[in-house]
């Protein structure tokens, strides 16, 4: 259909093309060139990319759940930066592959190259059965503020869990305008492309060096309070089959894990209360149950409110509005954009008409963005509601990034390393790793 | 206390159960990617009918050197002795200083062919993209110059920074067996 539409404009842009001077013929045995057409890289060179990505997520489950060393992590995290960002220079990425997929399932005729499926899916995978090695040692994102990360302060569990609701609304976002077909904002706003590139929009470079300082003392910024690819990894890797495991055997409590953790990923243990914690807590579970319709309701109302302004990231909206403040008298002078519309003598109206039609789709996109996030807002609040049990320090099976640096700081696992490495253990030296 | 085992065995198998609901999603969501799938990937170009040679395909590629270069269809060009898209207006002389030149960075060889013809050629590794030529060949000739993405430069980002702003969207996803827009010519590779 789209094809068939451009065959037809280029047949009719040959027409307007006005040849005010006919092509010569030449006397002489000259032949006219033809323009050169390079072509793109080979499609193959796709395939060992994700060739590449499956490698590199084998490679880091064995080293998180076998090997159990951070530096081992490390040097996978180094080389998934030097080849998805520096060599690869950030495309295609996981992340953005969210918005290929939300618009090949919006729009029959995007057909969706295999290669952008295979990012996204793959990742997904493996998280479901081992936890997020994705994000400790493939992502070049997060690789780049890992290697910041030099001075971790913990922030209080509140402030996390709000920032944490932001990427709720970066991912509704995100599908919301690839799906009308407007913007992949992921790729558009994406903090760290930048530097792989060496080049790039000054605003977003200032944003990504913000994140990279704030990251000096704020584990991974981005991929905990931003990354709508986290969001999707966090529910799945909280349903994996093999989780992350601080301590090879039993847990002592002594607490080092949880101060070693950038990332406020390692919870203490909840202890027992007669019992009385497997309950849930009645008291709030039935308002936060009976406020669940109303927030769904509330964040649809205000988000479809919104909905109009959303829809400014559009293209046709954007011209639209344009022409109508010149055409009112409101903006003096023209806009690359409106000038070269008024040459192509195309109707107003009918611009103004399927900006309207935009227009009122994305208020009813805004009535579902807001509802899912209502729906999240109350999904975290019935989840405060539930009990949780833990005998021991763990990590949450949704925040653990599986970057392997608490492995070391636990006293058992050291014990198990010196088993594996010397002879049998003195009870000496058993004793001061214990204390 | 086994009222507690029973709230243990229920959580674990909630959890085996959404484990495989997970998978099954995940199966789903692949298995309709797959049928929309294709391994064609797709590429940016411009397609020239729209272009208005603003010249943001000059600064807002995120290469350094941007990928866009300007082509010629020879088949459209006039071969002019005063080509509009190489010449200043008004040109001192009809020759090839630099005092004369549209191009900013002398991009446009031009070659003596036979009397009173000139063959144009874009030097690819001076041209920046700029568009200038473009427009006094689209204005004053017969627009046989035109913008296109070089697929050899190209890293074909997800989202094209050129597209974003592109004031006349001319920037479209087009399919890898058909990655040039030519002017006059049948674009099958």
């Amino acid at each position: 259909m789209t094809e068939f539409a451009s065959v037809l404009q280029r047949v009719a842009l040959i027409a307007s093309d006005i040849q005010r001077f006919p092509p010569p013929d030449f006397e002489s045995d000259y032949t006219m060139p033809l323009p050169a057409t390079p072509a793109p890289r080979a499609p193959w060179l796709g395939g060992v990319d994700v060739i590449v990505l499956f490698a590199a997520l084998s490679v880091g489950v064995y080293l998180v759940h076998k090997k159990r060393s951070r530096l081992s992590v490390f040097l996978l995290m180094v080389f998934s930066l030097i080849y998805f960002g520096f060599y690869r220079l950030g495309c295609v990425c996981a992340i953005g592959s969210i918005q290929n997929v939300s618009l090949a399932i919006a729009n029959p005729s995007y057909a969706i190259p295999l290669t952008v499926v295979a990012f996204f899916l793959l990742p997904l995978v493996f998280t479901l059965f081992f936890g997020r090695v994705f994000c400790a040692g493939v992502c070049p994102l997060g690789a780049m503020q890992d290697l910041m990360l030099i001075k971790p302060i913990s922030i209080p569990v509140w402030l996390q869990q709000a920032l944490g609701l932001l990427a709720y609304l970066y991912l509704g976002a995100a599908v919301l305008f690839a799906a009308m077909g407007s913007a992949f904002i992921i790729c558009e706003y994406d903090p760290f492309v930048a530097f792989f590139r060496l080049n790039g929009n000054p605003n977003i470079i200032i944003l990504g060096v913000s994140l990279l300082i704030i990251g000096l003392f704020v584990g991974r910024p981005y991929c905990r309070f931003l990354c709508p690819y986290g969001v999707i990894l966090h529910h799945f890797s909280r349903l994996s089959h093999w989780r992350v495991t601080i301590t090879p055997q039993d847990c002592h409590q002594c607490q080092i894990c949880e101060e070693a953790c950038p990332f406020g990923a390692i919870l203490p243990p909840t202890g027992e209360q007669n019992g009385q914690h497997w309950a849930p807590d009645k008291k709030r579970l039935i308002p936060a149950l009976i406020l669940t319709p109303i927030l769904i309701a509330f964040c649809g109302w205000v988000f479809s409110m919104a909905g109009s302004s959303f829809s400014k990231m559009d293209y046709t909206v954007h011209l639209a509005e344009r022409i109508v403040l010149e055409d009112t008298g409101q903006a003096d002078g023209t806009t690359d954009a409106s000038k070269a519309f008024r040459d192509s003598g195309q109707p107003g109206e009918t611009l103004i008409q399927d900006a309207q039609n935009i227009m009122d789709r994305y208020v009813m996109a805004g009535w579902i963005l807001g509802a899912f996030f209502g729906l999240v807002l109350s999904g975290k609040m019935i989840r405060l509601c539930l009990p949780d049990r833990r005998d021991d320090y763990e990590a949450d099976r949704g925040d653990c990034l599986a970057c392997a640096r608490c492995f070391s700081y636990c006293p058992q696992e050291l014990k198990r390393r010196r088993i594996s490495r010397t002879a049998p253990v003195t009870a000496g030296s058993e004793a001061a790793v214990e204390s | 206390m086994p009222n507690q085992d029973n709230a243990l065995d229920r959580r674990d198998l909630i959890k085996k159960g959404l484990h495989g609901l997970a998978l099954l999603v995940t199966g789903g969501v692949s298995g309709f990617l797959a049928e929309r799938s294709q391994a064609n990937s797709y590429h940016w170009q411009i397609d020239p009918s729209k272009c208005i040679a603003c010249g943001n395909c000059a600064t807002y590629c995120v290469l350094e050197e941007s990928a866009v270069k300007c082509v010629n269809t020879y088949a459209m060009c006039g071969y002019c002795n005063l080509c509009t898209a190489f010449f200043e207006p008004a040109p001192k002389s009809l020759n090839t200083g630099a005092e004369n030149q549209l191009c900013p960075t002398g991009a446009i060889l031009r070659t003596f062919i036979e009397e009173p013809y000139y063959e144009y050629k874009i030097d690819e590794s001076l041209c920046i993209a700029c568009g200038k030529c473009v427009k006094g060949c689209k204005e004053f000739g017969n627009g046989s110059l035109y913008l296109q993405v070089r697929h050899d430069r190209c890293v074909n980002c997800n989202q094209c920074a050129i597209a974003v702003a592109c004031p006349t969207q001319a920037l479209t996803r087009v399919h890898r067996d058909q990655p040039y827009l030519l002017k006059g010519m049948d674009n099958k590779a």
